[in-house]
């Protein structure tokens, strides 16, 4: 069989070539720069609109892959899981009128179908 | 008796009246009775979440930072794993939602909101006060968290970083305050009852003098 990937050995035997399924693993890792994506679709989107298009960086993943609850909020996509990432925001990133310290900050927890990679 | 008859003063509590039911309390009721209805869930299911929400409050909450403050271990494993660490103290958690435990320090002042509902820790604090689903409080927190600190009487120096973490999903959060000093000598019980909600939510800090003022 041809391996599809290479990214785990298992034991000390055989190299067992392990095709980790799609949206198995996290699609951003801690200290990625990512640019939450601008988009309007019309119903309970769990996206607050003030941080559509700003850009921040992953804290860190939240390891525990859960479905995308907006899809869930409308019947869809069960089984289908992906990850959330608590993303740090600059609040002077935000409010360009920001008063405060400059390490001020946001933390909020995105589903990956929202972060492109900059 | 018309209800501005009396003379006890309203301004303390929202005045009990016998209005109609707004729009989203009929709404709910109609979707509790359809879904009842269509034998989707029970009343019996109903009220026993009810009773799951009403046994939590913020002291259990108040439990698991004093445990935190004299117990190094728990407190590491709290900051790893909020929800493992609570449920290891005995608070069940009754959905998929997860706690991130997020610790104040000299350098970091940690604030909770939930700007798009109410999400709340509500497994470890039950249900959140009026003015935490508010939208002047949900819309200012995450524009302008010093001011709205300093109005709950927090002054946070400019060289503490503020964060403020927003609920959005899946993720729930509890304040873990600085133990006020001077508390060196208290027991675990003692350090609980210094320990409010508030101060979990991160809107004021904990400060000997102001509770022995009370």
């Amino acid at each position: 069989m041809i391996p599809l990937s290479t990214n785990s050995t298992l034991g000390a035997g055989p190299a067992w070539q392990i095709t980790k399924a799609l949206g198995e693993e996290p699609l951003f890792e801690a200290g990625d720069s990512v640019k939450v994506l601008v988009r309007y679709p019309v119903g309970h989107y769990r996206v607050p609109h003030f941080i559509r298009g700003h850009k921040g960086s992953v804290e860190m993943v939240i390891t525990r892959a859960a479905v995308n609850n907006e899809e869930e909020g409308f019947g869809r996509n069960a089984g289908s899981k992906g990850y959330y990432y608590r993303v740090a925001i600059p609040l002077t990133e935000l409010w360009p009128d920001y008063v405060g310290a400059p390490q001020d900050g946001l933390r909020i927890e995105i589903f990956e179908t929202w972060l492109e990679r900059i | 008796m018309d209800s501005h008859d009396h003379p006890h003063d309203h301004s303390a509590h929202a005045e009990i009246t016998d209005a109609a039911p707004g729009y989203y309390e009929i709404m709910e009721t109609a979707v509790r009775e359809l879904l009842i209805e269509k034998k989707l869930i029970s009343p019996g299911e109903i009220r026993r979440q009810i009773e799951v929400l009403d046994s939590r409050t913020p002291a259990l909450g108040a439990k698991v930072v004093a445990r935190a403050w004299v117990d190094p271990a728990f407190r590491a494993r709290l900051l790893a794993d909020g929800r493992a660490a609570c449920e290891e103290f005995g608070i069940s958690f009754y959905d998929d939602t997860l706690l991130i435990v997020l610790e104040n320090t000299d350098k970091v002042h940690n604030l909770i909101v939930c700007t798009l509902c109410s999400c709340y820790p509500r497994p470890v604090l039950g249900l959140p006060p009026d003015w935490y689903k508010a939208k002047p409080y949900r819309a200012r927190a995450v524009k302008e968290p010093r001011k709205v600190l300093a109005e709950f009487g927090t002054e946070i120096p400019e060289d503490v970083e503020i964060r403020v973490s927003d609920s959005t999903a899946i993720v729930r959060y509890l304040v873990l305050p600085q133990r006020p000093a001077g508390t060196e000598e208290f027991t675990e019980e003692q350090l609980a009852a210094l320990v409010t909600r508030d101060a979990m939510i991160g809107v004021v800090r904990i400060n000997l003098e102001a509770t022995n003022a009370l």
